[in-house]
Protein backbone atom coordinates (compact mmCIF):
# COMPACT_ATOMS: atom_id res chain seq x y z
CA UNK A 1 0.00 0.00 0.00
CA UNK A 2 1.32 3.25 -1.08
CA UNK A 3 0.36 7.04 0.04
CA UNK A 4 2.34 10.32 -1.48
CA UNK A 5 0.92 13.59 -0.41
CA UNK A 6 2.36 16.96 0.75
CA UNK A 7 2.01 16.51 4.37
CA UNK A 8 0.38 18.85 6.72
CA UNK A 9 2.30 18.61 10.58
CA UNK A 10 1.17 18.96 14.19
CA UNK A 11 2.97 18.48 17.49
CA UNK A 12 3.04 16.21 20.23
CA UNK A 13 0.00 14.38 22.43
CA UNK A 14 -2.93 15.09 20.21
CA UNK A 15 -5.67 13.92 21.87
CA UNK A 16 -9.11 12.85 20.65
CA UNK A 17 -10.71 15.71 21.94
CA UNK A 18 -8.81 18.33 19.56
CA UNK A 19 -9.25 15.16 16.80
CA UNK A 20 -12.93 15.47 17.25
CA UNK A 21 -14.60 17.11 19.95
CA UNK A 22 -17.04 15.16 22.28
CA UNK A 23 -20.34 17.75 21.53
CA UNK A 24 -20.11 16.14 17.75
CA UNK A 25 -19.78 11.99 18.95
CA UNK A 26 -23.59 11.92 18.10
CA UNK A 27 -23.06 11.68 14.50
CA UNK A 28 -21.89 8.71 12.73
CA UNK A 29 -21.70 10.29 9.24
CA UNK A 30 -18.21 10.78 7.90
CA UNK A 31 -18.39 13.62 6.04
CA UNK A 32 -20.01 15.78 9.08
CA UNK A 33 -17.15 14.49 11.13
CA UNK A 34 -14.94 15.11 8.61
CA UNK A 35 -15.78 18.57 8.91
CA UNK A 36 -15.13 19.33 12.25
CA UNK A 37 -11.71 17.16 12.18
CA UNK A 38 -9.03 18.70 14.33
CA UNK A 39 -10.50 21.66 15.19
CA UNK A 40 -10.45 21.58 18.49
CA UNK A 41 -6.68 21.50 17.77
CA UNK A 42 -6.80 24.98 15.69
CA UNK A 43 -8.77 27.02 13.80
CA UNK A 44 -6.49 25.92 10.90
CA UNK A 45 -8.44 22.82 10.45
CA UNK A 46 -9.71 21.53 9.06
CA UNK A 47 -9.00 23.91 6.22
CA UNK A 48 -5.52 23.14 5.97
CA UNK A 49 -6.04 19.46 5.09
CA UNK A 50 -7.66 20.08 1.59
CA UNK A 51 -6.04 17.93 -0.67
CA UNK A 52 -3.86 16.48 2.18
CA UNK A 53 -3.47 12.44 2.64
CA UNK A 54 -0.54 12.16 4.84
CA UNK A 55 -0.77 14.35 8.17
CA UNK A 56 2.58 13.98 10.55
CA UNK A 57 2.30 13.95 14.65
CA UNK A 58 5.21 13.38 17.13
CA UNK A 59 4.56 11.31 20.32
CA UNK A 60 1.47 9.71 21.43
CA UNK A 61 -0.71 11.16 18.61
CA UNK A 62 -4.72 10.12 19.63
CA UNK A 63 -4.62 9.55 22.66
CA UNK A 64 -7.53 9.75 25.31
CA UNK A 65 -10.70 8.67 24.57
CA UNK A 66 -11.76 5.25 22.69
CA UNK A 67 -13.62 7.07 20.03
CA UNK A 68 -13.36 5.14 16.48
CA UNK A 69 -14.83 8.79 15.27
CA UNK A 70 -11.49 10.34 15.63
CA UNK A 71 -10.08 7.53 12.71
CA UNK A 72 -13.39 8.21 11.13
CA UNK A 73 -12.93 11.71 10.92
CA UNK A 74 -9.44 11.44 9.75
CA UNK A 75 -10.13 9.22 7.23
CA UNK A 76 -13.34 10.93 5.57
CA UNK A 77 -10.94 14.40 5.69
CA UNK A 78 -8.60 12.72 2.95
CA UNK A 79 -6.33 11.27 5.73
CA UNK A 80 -4.87 8.25 4.50
CA UNK A 81 -2.04 8.00 6.39
CA UNK A 82 -0.71 9.28 9.91
CA UNK A 83 3.10 9.07 10.39
CA UNK A 84 3.89 9.84 13.65
CA UNK A 85 6.33 9.47 16.39
CA UNK A 86 4.66 7.39 18.59
CA UNK A 87 0.64 6.51 18.75
CA UNK A 88 -1.50 6.08 21.72
CA UNK A 89 -2.95 2.25 21.35
CA UNK A 90 -6.55 2.50 20.87
CA UNK A 91 -6.19 5.18 18.23
CA UNK A 92 -3.72 2.83 16.43
CA UNK A 93 -5.93 -0.13 16.26
CA UNK A 94 -9.05 1.86 15.18
CA UNK A 95 -6.72 3.95 12.73
CA UNK A 96 -5.90 0.19 10.95
CA UNK A 97 -9.23 -0.98 11.92
CA UNK A 98 -10.72 1.55 9.77
CA UNK A 99 -8.46 1.49 7.17
CA UNK A 100 -6.51 4.23 7.48
CA UNK A 101 -2.94 3.86 7.82
CA UNK A 102 -0.60 4.66 11.08
CA UNK A 103 2.61 4.52 11.06
CA UNK A 104 5.38 4.69 13.52
CA UNK A 105 8.67 6.83 12.74
CA UNK A 106 10.99 8.17 15.23
CA UNK A 107 12.34 10.30 12.84
CA UNK A 108 9.24 12.18 12.13
CA UNK A 109 10.59 15.68 12.15
CA UNK A 110 13.02 15.45 9.12
CA UNK A 111 9.31 15.72 7.32
CA UNK A 112 8.22 19.35 7.39
CA UNK A 113 4.90 20.97 6.46
CA UNK A 114 4.61 21.08 2.90
CA UNK A 115 7.36 17.84 1.88
CA UNK A 116 6.15 15.75 -0.40
CA UNK A 117 6.13 12.39 0.91
CA UNK A 118 5.76 9.10 0.18
CA UNK A 119 5.02 5.92 2.26
CA UNK A 120 4.89 2.43 1.34
CA UNK A 121 3.95 -0.26 4.01
CA UNK A 122 4.94 -3.02 1.31
CA UNK A 123 8.63 -2.15 1.56
CA UNK A 124 8.65 -0.93 4.85
CA UNK A 125 9.84 2.89 3.65
CA UNK A 126 8.97 6.62 3.87
CA UNK A 127 10.84 8.85 1.19
CA UNK A 128 10.64 12.94 1.83
CA UNK A 129 10.95 13.46 -1.76
CA UNK A 130 11.82 17.33 -1.20
CA UNK A 131 14.54 16.56 0.66
CA UNK A 132 15.69 13.10 -1.00
CA UNK A 133 16.29 11.31 2.57
CA UNK A 134 14.36 7.80 3.22
CA UNK A 135 13.69 6.13 6.52
CA UNK A 136 12.73 2.66 7.51
CA UNK A 137 9.95 1.56 9.07
CA UNK A 138 8.89 -1.37 11.01
CA UNK A 139 7.20 -4.10 9.14
CA UNK A 140 3.22 -4.57 10.83
CA UNK A 141 3.49 -7.96 13.00
CA UNK A 142 1.23 -10.92 13.12
CA UNK A 143 -1.99 -10.20 13.13
CA UNK A 144 -2.12 -6.41 12.52
CA UNK A 145 -0.20 -7.22 9.04
CA UNK A 146 -3.27 -9.23 8.77
CA UNK A 147 -5.83 -6.68 9.36
CA UNK A 148 -4.01 -4.08 7.25
CA UNK A 149 -3.81 -6.38 4.21
CA UNK A 150 -7.53 -6.97 4.09
CA UNK A 151 -7.72 -3.29 4.29
CA UNK A 152 -9.74 -3.47 7.59
CA UNK A 153 -11.26 -5.45 10.46
CA UNK A 154 -14.45 -5.88 8.95
CA UNK A 155 -13.10 -7.37 5.98
CA UNK A 156 -10.38 -9.36 7.95
CA UNK A 157 -12.84 -11.10 10.35
CA UNK A 158 -15.30 -11.56 6.93
CA UNK A 159 -12.52 -13.41 5.26
CA UNK A 160 -11.90 -14.94 8.75
CA UNK A 161 -15.29 -16.41 9.07
CA UNK A 162 -15.48 -17.26 5.46
CA UNK A 163 -18.06 -14.86 4.61
CA UNK B 1 10.58 -17.14 36.24
CA UNK B 2 8.10 -15.73 37.80
CA UNK B 3 5.28 -14.12 36.49
CA UNK B 4 3.32 -10.61 37.34
CA UNK B 5 -0.46 -10.97 37.77
CA UNK B 6 -1.13 -9.47 34.18
CA UNK B 7 1.21 -11.90 32.81
CA UNK B 8 -0.48 -14.60 34.53
CA UNK B 9 -4.08 -14.14 33.23
CA UNK B 10 -2.40 -13.22 29.46
CA UNK B 11 -0.83 -16.72 29.36
CA UNK B 12 -3.78 -18.52 30.42
CA UNK B 13 -6.23 -16.75 28.35
CA UNK B 14 -3.63 -17.19 25.43
CA UNK B 15 -2.77 -20.90 26.39
CA UNK B 16 0.62 -20.43 26.39
CA UNK B 17 2.89 -18.43 28.32
CA UNK B 18 3.44 -14.87 26.74
CA UNK B 19 6.46 -12.69 26.32
CA UNK B 20 6.60 -8.99 26.52
CA UNK B 21 6.20 -7.39 22.97
CA UNK B 22 4.79 -10.57 21.28
CA UNK B 23 1.19 -10.31 19.65
CA UNK B 24 -1.00 -13.22 21.27
CA UNK B 25 -4.75 -13.81 20.36
CA UNK B 26 -7.01 -13.89 23.53
CA UNK B 27 -10.18 -15.32 24.89
CA UNK B 28 -12.35 -12.54 25.77
CA UNK B 29 -14.91 -13.00 29.52
CA UNK B 30 -16.71 -9.50 28.96
CA UNK B 31 -17.27 -7.01 26.91
CA UNK B 32 -19.05 -3.69 27.27
CA UNK B 33 -19.95 -0.32 25.18
CA UNK B 34 -21.50 2.47 25.77
CA UNK B 35 -24.31 4.82 23.40
CA UNK B 36 -21.63 6.58 21.83
CA UNK B 37 -19.55 4.03 20.73
CA UNK B 38 -22.39 0.94 20.74
CA UNK B 39 -23.72 2.19 17.38
CA UNK B 40 -21.00 1.87 15.73
CA UNK B 41 -20.06 -1.13 16.85
CA UNK B 42 -23.60 -2.51 15.60
CA UNK B 43 -23.17 -1.17 12.69
CA UNK B 44 -19.48 -2.76 11.58
CA UNK B 45 -20.83 -5.75 13.50
CA UNK B 46 -23.79 -6.11 10.91
CA UNK B 47 -21.03 -5.62 8.21
CA UNK B 48 -19.01 -8.78 9.50
CA UNK B 49 -21.93 -10.55 7.85
CA UNK B 50 -21.86 -13.49 11.13
CA UNK B 51 -24.97 -12.70 12.12
CA UNK B 52 -24.89 -13.94 16.07
CA UNK B 53 -22.48 -12.30 18.67
CA UNK B 54 -20.36 -15.00 20.14
CA UNK B 55 -22.19 -15.12 23.34
CA UNK B 56 -24.98 -12.84 24.41
CA UNK B 57 -24.47 -13.30 28.09
CA UNK B 58 -20.78 -11.41 27.59
CA UNK B 59 -22.11 -8.82 26.24
CA UNK B 60 -23.06 -5.50 28.41
CA UNK B 61 -24.72 -2.55 26.95
CA UNK B 62 -24.59 0.89 29.09
CA UNK B 63 -26.55 3.90 27.76
CA UNK B 64 -24.51 6.32 29.95
CA UNK B 65 -23.15 8.91 27.59
CA UNK B 66 -25.84 10.85 26.22
CA UNK B 67 -28.26 10.35 28.90
CA UNK B 68 -30.66 10.80 30.07
CA UNK B 69 -31.05 11.03 26.45
CA UNK B 70 -30.03 14.85 25.86
CA UNK B 71 -31.53 15.17 21.80
CA UNK B 72 -33.59 13.28 19.71
CA UNK B 73 -30.18 11.77 17.98
CA UNK B 74 -29.05 10.41 21.88
CA UNK B 75 -32.43 8.57 21.84
CA UNK B 76 -31.81 7.15 18.45
CA UNK B 77 -28.48 5.42 19.64
CA UNK B 78 -30.33 4.00 22.42
CA UNK B 79 -33.64 2.76 20.71
CA UNK B 80 -30.27 0.93 18.60
CA UNK B 81 -29.00 -0.73 21.25
CA UNK B 82 -32.01 -1.81 22.78
CA UNK B 83 -33.17 -3.34 18.97
CA UNK B 84 -29.77 -4.85 18.81
CA UNK B 85 -29.57 -6.59 22.58
CA UNK B 86 -33.33 -8.21 21.53
CA UNK B 87 -32.16 -9.45 18.43
CA UNK B 88 -29.13 -10.89 19.95
CA UNK B 89 -30.71 -12.14 23.40
CA UNK B 90 -28.32 -9.54 25.15
CA UNK B 91 -30.09 -9.50 28.42
CA UNK B 92 -27.50 -7.15 30.19
CA UNK B 93 -28.88 -3.43 28.87
CA UNK B 94 -28.44 -0.98 31.84
CA UNK B 95 -30.48 1.69 30.51
CA UNK B 96 -30.33 5.17 30.80
CA UNK B 97 -30.13 6.67 33.96
CA UNK B 98 -28.47 3.52 35.56
CA UNK B 99 -25.20 4.48 35.45
CA UNK B 100 -21.89 4.75 34.55
CA UNK B 101 -20.48 1.50 32.78
CA UNK B 102 -17.32 1.53 35.16
CA UNK B 103 -19.05 1.98 38.63
CA UNK B 104 -21.97 -0.12 37.34
CA UNK B 105 -20.21 -3.36 36.46
CA UNK B 106 -17.81 -3.92 39.11
CA UNK B 107 -20.65 -2.67 41.58
CA UNK B 108 -22.94 -5.59 39.80
CA UNK B 109 -20.20 -8.07 40.21
CA UNK B 110 -20.44 -9.12 37.15
CA UNK B 111 -17.17 -9.25 35.88
CA UNK B 112 -14.64 -11.64 38.15
CA UNK B 113 -11.09 -11.89 39.22
CA UNK B 114 -8.98 -13.25 37.00
CA UNK B 115 -10.93 -12.66 34.07
CA UNK B 116 -10.07 -10.63 30.71
CA UNK B 117 -12.97 -7.55 30.08
CA UNK B 118 -12.56 -5.71 26.46
CA UNK B 119 -14.40 -2.25 26.40
CA UNK B 120 -15.41 0.00 24.15
CA UNK B 121 -14.22 3.11 26.18
CA UNK B 122 -10.81 3.80 27.06
CA UNK B 123 -11.79 4.00 30.97
CA UNK B 124 -12.24 -0.07 30.36
CA UNK B 125 -9.36 -0.07 32.80
CA UNK B 126 -11.17 0.77 35.92
CA UNK B 127 -11.96 -2.92 36.62
CA UNK B 128 -8.52 -3.81 36.48
CA UNK B 129 -8.94 -2.98 40.63
CA UNK B 130 -10.70 -6.41 40.37
CA UNK B 131 -7.56 -7.90 39.92
CA UNK B 132 -8.40 -8.56 36.05
CA UNK B 133 -7.19 -7.89 32.83
CA UNK B 134 -9.55 -4.67 31.28
CA UNK B 135 -8.58 -2.62 28.40
CA UNK B 136 -10.36 0.10 26.05
CA UNK B 137 -10.73 -0.20 22.30
CA UNK B 138 -12.75 1.14 19.59
CA UNK B 139 -16.31 0.25 18.35
CA UNK B 140 -14.89 -2.10 15.63
CA UNK B 141 -12.26 -3.92 17.37
CA UNK B 142 -15.30 -4.72 19.97
CA UNK B 143 -17.75 -5.78 17.14
CA UNK B 144 -14.72 -8.52 15.71
CA UNK B 145 -14.87 -9.54 19.43
CA UNK B 146 -18.79 -9.97 19.26
CA UNK B 147 -18.25 -11.94 16.25
CA UNK B 148 -14.99 -14.06 17.15
CA UNK B 149 -14.79 -13.90 21.05
CA UNK B 150 -11.26 -13.12 20.97
CA UNK B 151 -8.93 -10.81 20.13
CA UNK B 152 -5.33 -9.76 19.49
CA UNK B 153 -3.02 -8.30 21.98
CA UNK B 154 0.85 -7.00 22.33
CA UNK B 155 1.59 -8.10 25.84
CA UNK B 156 2.34 -5.02 27.45
CA UNK B 157 5.65 -4.38 29.39
CA UNK B 158 5.03 -4.91 33.27
CA UNK B 159 5.58 -1.58 35.32
CA UNK B 160 5.45 -1.60 39.04
CA UNK B 161 4.24 1.54 41.11
CA UNK B 162 4.95 0.70 45.11
CA UNK B 163 2.81 2.89 47.47
CA UNK B 164 4.55 3.52 51.18
CA UNK B 165 4.37 5.36 53.89
CA UNK B 166 1.85 7.18 56.17
CA UNK B 167 -1.37 8.45 54.07
CA UNK B 168 -2.57 11.62 55.05
CA UNK B 169 -5.97 12.52 56.50
CA UNK B 170 -7.62 14.19 52.63
CA UNK B 171 -5.44 12.11 50.47
CA UNK B 172 -7.50 9.26 48.28
CA UNK B 173 -6.86 6.81 44.84
CA UNK B 174 -7.09 10.23 43.09
CA UNK B 175 -4.23 12.11 44.44
CA UNK B 176 -2.35 9.09 44.37
CA UNK B 177 -2.90 7.96 40.68
CA UNK B 178 -1.98 11.78 39.83
CA UNK B 179 0.93 11.73 41.67
CA UNK B 180 2.06 8.94 39.47
CA UNK B 181 0.79 11.27 36.12
CA UNK B 182 3.24 13.64 37.47
CA UNK B 183 5.93 11.85 37.92
CA UNK B 184 5.82 9.47 34.53
CA UNK B 185 3.81 11.88 32.25
CA UNK B 186 1.13 11.09 29.81
CA UNK B 187 3.10 9.03 27.72
CA UNK B 188 5.21 7.54 31.04
CA UNK B 189 3.32 3.77 30.92
CA UNK B 190 2.48 3.88 26.87
CA UNK B 191 1.00 0.37 26.47
CA UNK B 192 2.73 -0.45 29.13
CA UNK B 193 1.18 -2.42 32.00
CA UNK B 194 0.51 -0.83 35.64
CA UNK B 195 0.73 -2.58 38.86
CA UNK B 196 -0.40 -0.77 42.14
CA UNK B 197 0.72 -2.36 45.13
CA UNK B 198 2.69 -1.62 48.63
CA UNK B 199 1.34 -1.02 52.26
CA UNK B 200 -0.71 1.98 51.31
CA UNK B 201 -2.90 0.23 48.18
CA UNK B 202 -2.97 -2.50 50.75
CA UNK B 203 -5.45 -0.19 52.94
CA UNK B 204 -7.11 1.26 50.10
CA UNK B 205 -10.87 0.44 49.57
CA UNK B 206 -12.04 -0.87 46.19
CA UNK B 207 -13.72 2.16 45.53
CA UNK B 208 -10.38 4.18 45.29
CA UNK B 209 -8.50 1.33 43.74
CA UNK B 210 -11.55 1.83 40.73
CA UNK B 211 -9.74 5.14 41.02
CA UNK B 212 -6.18 4.23 41.01
CA UNK B 213 -6.48 1.55 37.94
CA UNK B 214 -9.25 4.22 36.14
CA UNK B 215 -6.46 7.28 34.69
CA UNK B 216 -3.74 4.56 34.25
CA UNK B 217 -5.29 5.47 30.31
CA UNK B 218 -3.93 9.26 30.81
CA UNK B 219 -0.41 7.82 31.57
CA UNK B 220 -0.98 5.39 28.16
CA UNK B 221 -1.03 2.27 29.86
CA UNK B 222 -3.03 -1.09 28.53
CA UNK B 223 -3.94 -1.38 31.79
CA UNK B 224 -4.18 -0.59 35.58
CA UNK B 225 -4.11 -3.59 37.92
CA UNK B 226 -4.23 -3.88 41.69
CA UNK B 227 -3.42 -8.13 42.50
CA UNK B 228 -6.11 -9.68 44.57
CA UNK B 229 -5.76 -9.88 48.60
CA UNK B 230 -8.70 -9.53 51.72
CA UNK B 231 -10.31 -6.38 49.83
CA UNK B 232 -10.70 -7.89 46.10
CA UNK B 233 -12.21 -11.77 47.70
CA UNK B 234 -14.30 -9.57 50.80
CA UNK B 235 -15.49 -7.07 47.55
CA UNK B 236 -16.39 -10.72 45.51
CA UNK B 237 -17.62 -12.77 48.51
CA UNK B 238 -15.21 -15.11 48.41
CA UNK B 239 -12.29 -16.36 50.31
CA UNK B 240 -8.58 -14.87 50.20
CA UNK B 241 -7.43 -18.59 48.79
CA UNK B 242 -9.53 -18.59 45.93
CA UNK B 243 -7.55 -15.82 44.58
CA UNK B 244 -4.59 -16.59 45.54
CA UNK B 245 -3.00 -17.24 41.95
CA UNK B 246 -3.68 -13.80 41.01
CA UNK B 247 -0.80 -11.91 42.50
CA UNK B 248 2.12 -11.30 41.08
CA UNK B 249 5.67 -13.68 41.67
CA UNK B 250 8.26 -12.90 44.05
CA UNK B 251 10.80 -13.19 41.11
CA UNK B 252 8.76 -11.71 38.45
CA UNK B 253 10.22 -8.83 36.81
CA UNK B 254 9.45 -5.69 35.65
CA UNK B 255 10.81 -2.95 33.23
CA UNK B 256 10.45 -0.34 35.57
CA UNK B 257 9.79 -0.30 38.93
CA UNK B 258 8.75 2.96 40.73
CA UNK B 259 8.46 3.59 44.52
CA UNK B 260 6.06 6.62 45.64
CA UNK B 261 6.48 7.51 49.46
CA UNK B 262 2.94 9.28 50.23
CA UNK B 263 3.86 10.47 53.27
CA UNK B 264 3.20 14.16 54.18
CA UNK B 265 1.95 14.09 50.08
CA UNK B 266 -0.73 17.14 49.67
CA UNK B 267 -3.77 16.86 47.72
CA UNK B 268 -2.59 16.60 44.20
CA UNK B 269 -4.23 18.71 41.06
CA UNK B 270 -3.74 18.72 37.33
CA UNK B 271 -4.11 22.10 36.19
CA UNK B 272 -4.77 22.95 32.45
CA UNK B 273 -4.88 20.86 29.57
CA UNK B 274 -2.90 17.82 30.57
CA UNK B 275 -4.14 15.39 33.23
CA UNK B 276 -0.13 15.33 33.39
CA UNK B 277 0.17 18.57 34.10
CA UNK B 278 0.10 18.28 37.99
CA UNK B 279 0.68 20.67 40.86
CA UNK B 280 0.17 20.43 45.02
CA UNK B 281 -3.41 21.88 45.97
CA UNK B 282 -0.98 24.22 47.97
CA UNK B 283 0.37 25.57 45.11
CA UNK B 284 -3.26 27.13 43.39
CA UNK B 285 -4.83 28.76 46.31
CA UNK B 286 -5.03 31.47 43.55
CA UNK B 287 -7.25 30.37 40.96
CA UNK B 288 -10.96 31.21 41.34
CA UNK B 289 -13.48 28.86 40.65
CA UNK B 290 -16.81 29.11 38.52
CA UNK B 291 -18.37 25.34 38.41
CA UNK B 292 -17.66 22.30 40.63
CA UNK B 293 -18.19 18.72 38.90
CA UNK B 294 -18.34 15.60 41.42
CA UNK B 295 -19.13 12.27 39.95
CA UNK B 296 -18.12 10.01 36.82
CA UNK B 297 -16.33 6.99 36.20
CA UNK B 298 -13.80 8.32 38.07
CA UNK B 299 -15.13 9.38 41.43
CA UNK B 300 -18.69 8.92 41.05
CA UNK B 301 -18.79 5.99 44.03
CA UNK B 302 -20.21 5.79 47.02
CA UNK B 303 -17.18 6.93 49.88
CA UNK B 304 -16.66 9.70 46.74
CA UNK B 305 -19.71 11.24 48.11
CA UNK B 306 -18.92 10.70 51.39
CA UNK B 307 -15.89 12.44 50.91
CA UNK B 308 -17.33 15.38 49.30
CA UNK B 309 -20.09 15.42 52.01
CA UNK B 310 -17.72 15.35 54.60
CA UNK B 311 -16.43 18.69 53.71
CA UNK B 312 -19.96 20.20 52.57
CA UNK B 313 -21.73 19.13 55.62
CA UNK B 314 -23.44 21.96 57.59
CA UNK B 315 -21.88 24.64 55.02
CA UNK B 316 -22.79 26.57 51.71
CA UNK B 317 -20.96 26.19 48.58
CA UNK B 318 -19.55 30.41 47.39
CA UNK B 319 -21.61 32.62 45.81
CA UNK B 320 -21.83 32.25 41.95
CA UNK B 321 -20.02 29.21 42.05
CA UNK B 322 -22.22 25.67 40.27
CA UNK B 323 -21.74 22.88 41.55
CA UNK B 324 -23.12 18.99 40.49
CA UNK B 325 -23.16 16.03 41.70
CA UNK B 326 -24.00 12.75 39.15
CA UNK B 327 -23.71 9.93 41.67
CA UNK B 328 -22.29 7.01 39.50
CA UNK B 329 -24.80 4.75 39.88
CA UNK B 330 -28.87 4.14 40.96
CA UNK B 331 -27.41 2.05 43.40
CA UNK B 332 -25.01 4.98 44.87
CA UNK B 333 -27.65 7.75 44.29
CA UNK B 334 -30.23 5.22 46.27
CA UNK B 335 -27.63 4.77 49.35
CA UNK B 336 -26.26 8.02 49.13
CA UNK B 337 -30.04 9.09 49.64
CA UNK B 338 -29.96 6.46 52.38
CA UNK B 339 -27.39 7.93 54.31
CA UNK B 340 -28.27 11.72 53.99
CA UNK B 341 -25.63 12.43 51.89
CA UNK B 342 -27.94 13.93 48.80
CA UNK B 343 -29.59 16.03 52.00
CA UNK B 344 -26.17 17.65 52.44
CA UNK B 345 -25.30 18.23 49.76
CA UNK B 346 -28.85 20.01 48.57
CA UNK B 347 -28.29 22.39 52.33
CA UNK B 348 -24.77 22.95 50.91
CA UNK B 349 -26.52 24.83 47.44
CA UNK B 350 -25.36 22.07 45.15
CA UNK B 351 -27.24 20.55 42.47
CA UNK B 352 -27.70 16.55 42.35
CA UNK B 353 -28.15 14.98 39.27
CA UNK B 354 -29.23 11.84 37.15
CA UNK B 355 -25.84 9.22 36.96
CA UNK B 356 -24.20 10.19 33.55
CA UNK B 357 -21.18 10.90 31.60
CA UNK B 358 -22.53 14.13 30.43
CA UNK B 359 -20.32 17.14 31.79
CA UNK B 360 -17.10 14.77 31.33
CA UNK B 361 -16.69 14.34 28.30
CA UNK B 362 -19.17 18.25 27.28
CA UNK B 363 -21.49 16.51 26.13
CA UNK B 364 -24.58 17.74 28.23
CA UNK B 365 -25.56 18.33 32.09
CA UNK B 366 -23.33 21.46 32.98
CA UNK B 367 -21.29 21.98 29.98
CA UNK B 368 -18.31 24.53 30.58
CA UNK B 369 -18.23 27.87 28.78
CA UNK B 370 -15.85 30.26 27.22
CA UNK B 371 -12.95 31.60 29.63
CA UNK B 372 -15.29 29.38 32.45
CA UNK B 373 -12.69 27.68 35.23
CA UNK B 374 -13.91 23.96 36.50
CA UNK B 375 -12.76 21.36 39.14
CA UNK B 376 -13.86 18.50 38.31
CA UNK B 377 -13.21 14.77 39.58
CA UNK B 378 -13.50 13.68 36.26
CA UNK B 379 -10.20 12.00 34.41
CA UNK B 380 -9.52 14.29 31.71
CA UNK B 381 -8.47 18.48 31.09
CA UNK B 382 -7.91 18.88 28.03
CA UNK B 383 -8.65 21.43 25.76
CA UNK B 384 -12.18 21.47 25.10
CA UNK B 385 -12.78 18.54 27.04
CA UNK B 386 -15.66 19.67 28.96
CA UNK B 387 -16.81 22.22 26.84
CA UNK B 388 -15.67 25.51 25.30
CA UNK B 389 -12.10 25.18 24.16
CA UNK B 390 -11.45 28.14 26.08
CA UNK B 391 -12.80 26.72 29.41
CA UNK B 392 -9.92 25.61 32.02
CA UNK B 393 -10.29 22.47 33.83
CA UNK B 394 -8.50 21.14 36.94
CA UNK B 395 -9.08 17.66 37.74
CA UNK B 396 -9.23 16.64 41.71
CA UNK B 397 -10.37 14.31 44.25
CA UNK B 398 -13.98 15.05 45.64
CA UNK B 399 -12.43 16.33 49.06
CA UNK B 400 -10.50 18.83 47.18
CA UNK B 401 -13.36 19.73 44.65
CA UNK B 402 -15.87 20.05 47.71
CA UNK B 403 -13.53 22.51 49.39
CA UNK B 404 -13.28 24.45 46.42
CA UNK B 405 -17.14 24.65 45.73
CA UNK B 406 -17.28 26.32 49.19
CA UNK B 407 -14.39 28.10 49.11
CA UNK B 408 -14.76 29.70 45.34
CA UNK B 409 -11.02 29.17 44.87
CA UNK B 410 -9.02 26.10 44.39
CA UNK B 411 -8.73 24.64 48.33
CA UNK B 412 -7.38 21.77 50.12
CA UNK B 413 -10.56 20.48 52.72
CA UNK B 414 -8.19 21.08 55.54
CA UNK B 415 -8.90 24.98 54.55
CA UNK B 416 -12.82 24.39 55.13
CA UNK B 417 -12.83 21.63 57.85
Amino acid sequence: MRVRSRVVCVGDDVDTDAIIPGKYLGSQEPAFLAGHVLEGLSTRFPGDLANVSILCAGENFGCGSSREHAALALRAAGIRCVIAASFARIFFRNAINTGLLAVELKAVSKLSEGDDVEVDVEVCRVVNHSTGEVFSIPQYAGTVRDIVAAGGLVEYVRRRTGR
Amino acid sequence: MGLTVTQKILSRKAGKPVQTGEIVEVGVDFTLTHDVTGPIAVSEFERMGVGRVWDPDRVALVLDHATPSKDIQAAEACQKLRRFAAEQGISRVYDEGQGVEHVLLPESRWVRPGSVLFGADSHTVTAGACALFATGVGSTDLAAIWALGTTWIRVPAQMRFNFTGEMPRWLSGKDLILHVLRLIGTNGAHYASMEFTGSVISRLDMDQRFTLCNMSVEAGAKNGIVPADEVTAAFFGVSPEDLKELVSDEDATYEQWLEVDVTGMPPQVAVPSSPGNVKDVTELSNVRVDRVFIGSCTNGRLSDLEAAAEVLRGKRIARGVVALVLPGSATVFHEALKRGLVETFLEAGVTVGPPSCGPCYGGHLGVAGPGEVVVSTSNRNFRGRMGHADALVYLASPAVAAASAVTGRISSPEEVI
